[in-house]
């Protein structure tokens, strides 16, 4: 048990004056995914049981290329700053935290990066 | 790691009986929460059958008529028995309330009763507030004000003082902070609903003048934003108080002043 008053330990580091962006990012993000996640759906929904090429012709349209990028980012980052805060409250050994803090940034950022690769490639040939 | 499960000596394991006396007619099971620092024993639930006829209503009347009349070696706090000192704050039939306020008759069959959740216990039902109450006093829970005070009171509109309703009845009793979920894995770094519930009492108040320090002090990924909107608070708060909506305001606060 460490020496230290109450007091110390409740000031701890003082704060880190961070964190409202976190927050409210992720609270804008699940906003934006409202919208999205229903327009992805139907959108889906309506395709209904269908070939390859008509899915990719539907996919290359503009409009849906860039509201399916914007899908991704905003999943993506929600993605990542939740798996962020759910590390941060369960682990406390600081070098597991760490290291579970850089192998998921690393893994949310190429499942990323591999969806919006997908949706150009599609989009783009 | 968070602990999921009981060290080996925090298992609870079964204690003594104590029967009801011969005649009672409205019996009534009490199990209690013991545990003491003055053996190596494990903590155990110790089993006192009450008869209702000769006890008050409240929870608090059994346990002062079983430290009176039963078993003298329980140990609680209490002391105003009517929900305003915030003392006998402990977890009956599952939930973290006053035991001075809250009825025998709202308890379906054995009335279970147990310390506060996750905090480190002094003996029975007293847990350890020191940290807690540090946390609070980190805050500076008082008015502080630049301003050369006036000849008379500080004034304030009638409106800015409704502000402070459903803030000042809080009795700081710690139900709420001890019943959240992110307090009991995050305690050392998150201020909890109590506290964060002053925090607000005194960004609110008119008459303070430091709000945006106040503010600077819970910018961090701890102090504030370990509140995850779980709401045991709320649900929990004996005075029908709604800490998670305090904590609410002041995540609104920090947002509105930065565009």
């Amino acid at each position: 048990m460490s020496e230290r008053t109450p007091l110390a330990r409740a000031r701890g580091l003082g704060a880190a004056h961070g964190g409202t962006h976190h927050w409210w990012i992720q609270r804008a993000t699940s906003v934006v995914m409202v919208p999205l996640v229903l327009w992805f759906a139907f959108s889906l929904a309506a395709l209904g049981p269908t070939d390859h090429a008509t899915a990719s012709a539907w996919l290359a349209h503009p409009v849906n290329a860039v509201l399916a990028l914007v899908l991704i980012a905003a999943m993506f980052h929600h993605l990542h700053l939740g798996l962020e805060v759910i590390i941060e409250d369960y682990i406390h050994s600081r070098w597991i935290k760490f290291a579970m803090l850089i192998l998921q940034k690393f893994v949310t950022v190429i499942f990323g990066f591999g969806a919006a690769f997908a949706v150009l490639k599609i989009a783009l040939s | 790691m968070v602990e999921f499960t009981l060290p080996k000596n925090s298992r609870i394991r079964k204690g003594k009986t104590w029967p009801a006396p011969e005649g009672a007619t409205r019996v009534r099971t009490f199990q209690i929460y013991r545990w003491s620092p003055d053996d190596d024993d494990n903590p155990r639930l110790d089993s006192y059958e009450i008869d209702l006829d000769s006890c008050g209503p409240m929870v608090l009347d059994a346990l002062i008529k079983i430290k009176n009349e039963i078993d003298p070696t329980l140990t609680f706090r209490r002391s105003c028995r009517e929900g305003v000192c915030g003392s006998c704050s402990m977890n009956i039939d599952g939930t973290n309330t006053l035991a001075c306020t809250k009825y025998i008759d709202d308890v379906k069959g054995t009335v279970r009763v147990y310390p506060l959740p996750h905090m480190r216990v002094v003996k029975d039902l007293v847990p350890d507030m020191n940290d807690a109450y540090a946390q609070l006093t980190s805050i500076e829970p008082w008015l502080k004000a630049d301003t050369h005070p006036p000849d008379r009171e500080r004034v304030q509109s009638p409106t800015d003082r409704k502000k402070l309703d459903g803030l000042y009845e809080c009795i700081l009793c710690f139900s709420c902070t001890t019943s959240c979920p992110s307090y009991w894995w995050n305690s050392d770094r998150y201020l909890g609903p109590a506290v964060l519930l002053q925090a607000y009492r005194w960004i609110v108040d008119s008459r303070d003048e430091r709000t945006g320090e106040r503010l600077d002090q819970l910018e961090d990924p701890f102090r504030l934003y370990r509140c995850h909107t779980i709401l045991n608070c709320t649900k929990t708060c004996p005075k029908g108080l709604n800490p998670a909506q305090a904590i609410a305001e002041i995540k609104k606060l920090m947002v509105l002043r930065q565009g």
